[in-house]
């Protein structure tokens, strides 16, 4: 198993390499100098040759990336263009409202989705299990701005039981700590802030988890349906276990194997798809921070956090090998 | 009878209520987070937004108009030659106290001479912190302020290169506001320069608080404010991004007063009765440019048949959405020194038809029209624009045709004169005629590359708007500037289109608020009534 483990973090290294290199090249291979295109048209000459100087662009390729590797890894991603904020500092102010969100959306995909699946996979043909395939296939049909703008005009506005967007209402405010309010209001004992800021992820969570809930139901039900066919649940129905344990102990175990691999590829894909949902919910994090970024040609910002989406991806893809060899312990033998 | 005396009772009231009350938080939703709470360094609207609700100028716009009055200077002296500005300070302003600014600090002219010579002297310590002063070069400061000297205490003197009559409405835009000298100081000690831009301490009616980047900025009331304690006791600003949502939550109430909704969806909104609108012509011109240096619009004849033919009510309701007016002149009638008296042209095809012919062009002519690509606050499209001139113009015998080019390109070669008509506009800076005519309309600015693009030369007008720059008498000034406009609708170089109008929905609690023509939104004299 240790064995196992040290070779996969060892390949997560050279995928790292290739992701830094595309993310340093990215501000060289766009066209034009990037000093100028920092400074904008109307920069004097002197300023533009004084910020090429001062980013190193009169050395050569490789030396400038060596200084924007050895930078990156102690956090120093330079100031942000637009702010003149470290950028590293920037992100970490919006990373946490993107996590928060993230994890509740992702919470929300799997508990349902994996819930749908094993019952439309048990009750196969019945209308429950047509009515959650039906709605898997609107699920990942709605573009999620859409989708979000439906749930917000008839929860919000219409039965007004929950608040159209934001974090939390102007009349709470949470000392941040983790950053993720669900933690820190309790750890404040703040329980009204916990219960607003509980109702404001409900919906952006419902949003930007639809898709994946989805996929998860549709997995489930497939790969269920697969394993219940199997001689050993057979084995297990003729020696008179419970259909409980059968389907939860003995098909479950092996039916969501293909489904934890999603569930990984999924968490990752949530965060970039966090985009358009947090522009919908006006939800601070880092998804409305990069677009304005790219239209604003900040630079900094655009690598900061590219890196370390990338960077996140690969480990949660790690995890995701790693908890699959557990779960399956074939898997390593190979 | 009965009914009507008690709904006329009623309604005396209500008015005899409606007398401003204090406390209550405003929750204003707007599109977009600030970038910096530093006004010097700021470029964009939103983070003027964040900035003007701490900070005070030495003299400011009034509340919806582009007049300038005294705000932390109580009163100023020109000298004769008009090189010598003297600002005499309000006694008794304090700096805000903060959390992280907790000295008792009072304005002094010292103050003004740090927020204003930062910008300008490249030995001043502050001067590296945050980057380039872009409004400062923009309105080229740099060119017009010699020297900032402190009198005493409480006088202040700026010493100019050359008389500059709207250099004082410069000084209310924000990029000038007043920031504190001894709070800078502290930063720079402390090592912490860049803060003066995360956290920042002014004399203004609002106190900072809080920003949650792309969420919220909160601010308190300044209960010392020297202009009146704010009626309010918080204000929010709240960043919603989508336009739609933005009105979903103004119909729930979570916000009191929303920024830029979709024009569509404005009648929607209208149709809520807990919401009211609140409109402002906006400080801006559309026109369209006739090339007087070339063949046939260097007739005047030709221009006021062109004048004629075009109806703009039509493209206004059309192609503005109602969101617009038609103009008559080339600068805004929330401008101070717009000539009222002047008559438009009226739309009348055989009128132009008749001057056409006087003209020598009794069968028209082949021109082309230029469409701009993109939309601006002053026109929101102008293919549709360019394609109602076009059929206007078929009327009277004009065969033009439409022309258009990537943004760039189109301001590039308009610049240099390749057009025979080209749409263009303008959206005022300082609230200053000057920052309009002399910048599109004079000679000077009709040399390549030119802002002038109708590359109008006319002395009469030029010796009007020349006087009116070095004068500092505004009454003087107004009365020289409207004949400018006389002059301009006797040679008539544009077609002036339309100025848009801005609109702000609110909830109808929202009491006094007023719109800007310069783009502020300020919150110091409104309340709520509940």
């Amino acid at each position: 198993m240790l064995s196992y483990i040290l070779k996969r973090i060892f390949w997560a290294i050279p995928t790292m390499f290739g992701v830094s290199v595309l993310v340093f090249l990215m501000v060289h291979l766009a066209p034009g100098d990037p000093a100028l295109i920092m400074l904008g048209e109307h920069a004097s000459k002197e300023s533009v040759e004084k910020l090429r100087e001062e980013m190193g662009l009169n050395k050569p390729l490789y030396e400038q990336y060596i200084i924007f590797i050895s930078k990156a890894v102690r956090g120093d991603f330079g100031n942000s263009i637009k702010s003149k904020q470290p950028v590293i500092d920037e992100f970490f102010e919006r990373f946490p409202a993107t996590i928060e969100l993230t994890l509740v959306s992702m919470l929300i995909a799997v508990i349902i989705g994996i819930l749908a699946g094993i019952i439309s996979a048990v009750k196969r043909y019945s209308f429950f299990d047509y009515l959650s395939m039906f709605g898997a296939l609107a699920g990942v049909s709605m573009p999620v701005f859409w989708l979000g703008l439906l749930l917000i005009y008839f929860f919000s506005v219409k039965l007004g039981i929950l608040p159209v967007s934001g974090r939390l209402g102007f009349e709470y405010y949470i000392e941040p700590v983790t950053g993720l309010y669900l933690i820190d209001s309790l750890l404040a004992n703040d329980y009204p802030a916990f219960f607003d800021a509980l109702k404001h992820l409900i919906l952006p969570g419902i949003a930007l988890g639809t898709i994946p809930m989805a996929i998860i139901a549709r997995m489930t039900r497939s790969s269920m349906l697969e394993v219940m066919r199997e001689d050993y649940i057979r084995t297990a129905r003729a020696k008179g276990c419970s259909s409980t344990r059968v389907i939860f102990i003995h098909a479950l175990r092996n039916g969501l194997i293909p489904v934890v691999t999603v569930i990984g590829l999924m968490l990752g894909a949530l965060l970039a798809g966090a985009i358009l949902t947090e522009t919908t919910f006006s939800w601070p994090g880092i998804g409305k921070w990069i677009v304005n970024a790219v239209y604003q040609r900040d630079f900094p910002v655009v690598q900061c956090a590219t890196l370390i989406i990338a960077v996140i991806f690969i480990i949660v893809n790690l995890l995701v090998d790693l908890i699959y060899a557990i779960i399956n312990p074939k898997i390593r033998l190979e | 009878m009965k009914k009507l005396l008690i709904f006329a009772l009623l309604l005396m009231a209500t008015v005899a209520f409606a007398s401003p009350k204090y406390g209550g938080t405003l929750v204003f939703g707007r599109g977009g987070d600030s970038v910096t709470l530093d006004p010097a360094h700021a470029t964009d609207g939103e983070s003027f937004y964040g900035s003007t609700q701490v900070y005070d100028n030495l003299v400011q716009f009034k509340h919806g108009s582009t007049e300038i009055e005294p705000a932390l200077a109580e009163k100023w002296e020109v000298s004769k030659d008009g090189l010598e500005y003297t600002f005499y300070l309000r006694k008794g302003v304090k700096f805000h106290k903060t959390e992280f600014f907790k000295k008792d600090v009072e304005l002094t002219a010292d103050d003004v001479i740090f927020s204003l010579k930062r910008q300008m002297d490249s030995n001043h310590p502050y001067y590296k912190v945050g980057g380039a002063y872009e409004y400062w070069q923009a309105m080229d400061m740099d060119n017009i302020v010699k020297d900032i000297v402190k009198v005493d205490k409480y006088t202040v003197k700026f010493v100019l290169k050359k008389p500059e009559a709207p250099f004082i409405a410069n000084l209310a835009m924000d990029f000038a506001s007043i920031l504190c000298k001894q709070y800078a100081d502290d930063l720079l000690k402390a090592g912490k320069a860049e803060d003066i831009g995360k956290y920042p301490v002014g004399t203004g009616p609002f106190v900072f608080l809080k920003w949650i980047k792309d969420d919220r900025i909160i601010y308190k009331a300044n209960k010392d404010y020297w202009g009146g304690r704010p009626f309010l006791d918080k204000l929010i600003l709240k960043v919603i991004p989508n336009n739609s949502v933005r009105a979903a939550e103004l119909k729930t109430g979570s916000i009191h007063i929303m920024d830029f909704p979709n024009p569509e969806e404005v009648a929607d909104l209208e149709k809520d009765p807990n919401i009211k609108l609140v409109k402002q012509e906006g400080l801006n011109v559309g026109y369209l440019a006739m090339n007087t240096q070339k063949k046939p619009f260097d007739n005047i004849l030709v221009r006021k048949a062109i004048n004629m033919a075009i109806n703009k009510q039509a493209i206004v309701d059309a192609v503005y959405a109602g969101f617009g007016k038609p103009a008559k002149n080339p600068i805004p009638p929330t401008m101070w020194s717009y000539n009222d008296e002047i008559t438009p042209y009226e739309y009348n095809p055989e009128k132009a038809k008749e001057l056409l012919a006087q003209a020598g062009y009794p069968n028209g002519f082949e021109t082309d029209i230029w469409a701009m690509p993109v939309p601006r606050p002053y026109n929101p499209n102008g293919k549709k624009v360019a394609e109602a001139i076009q059929a206007d113009l078929a009327k009277i015998g004009i065969k033009a045709t439409i022309v258009s080019y990537d943004w760039g390109t189109y301001l590039e070669k308009t610049k240099h004169g390749e057009h025979m008509m080209a749409q263009l506009g303008w959206t005022g800076d300082n609230g200053d005629p000057d920052n309009f005519l002399y910048v599109l309309l004079s000679s000077t600015a009709a040399q390549v590359p030119a802002q002038n693009i109708a590359f109008y030369k006319s002395e009469r007008f030029d010796k009007l708007i020349e006087e009116a720059k070095v004068t500092s008498d505004v009454a003087k000034r107004t009365e020289l500037y409207k004949q400018a406009q006389v002059v301009f609708h006797e040679e008539v170089p544009w077609v002036p289109m339309a100025h848009s109008i801005v609109v702000e929905p609110m909830r109808k609690e929202v009491m006094d608020f007023t719109l800007d023509p310069v783009g502020k939104r300020r919150f110091d004299k409104v309340w709520l009534n509940k």
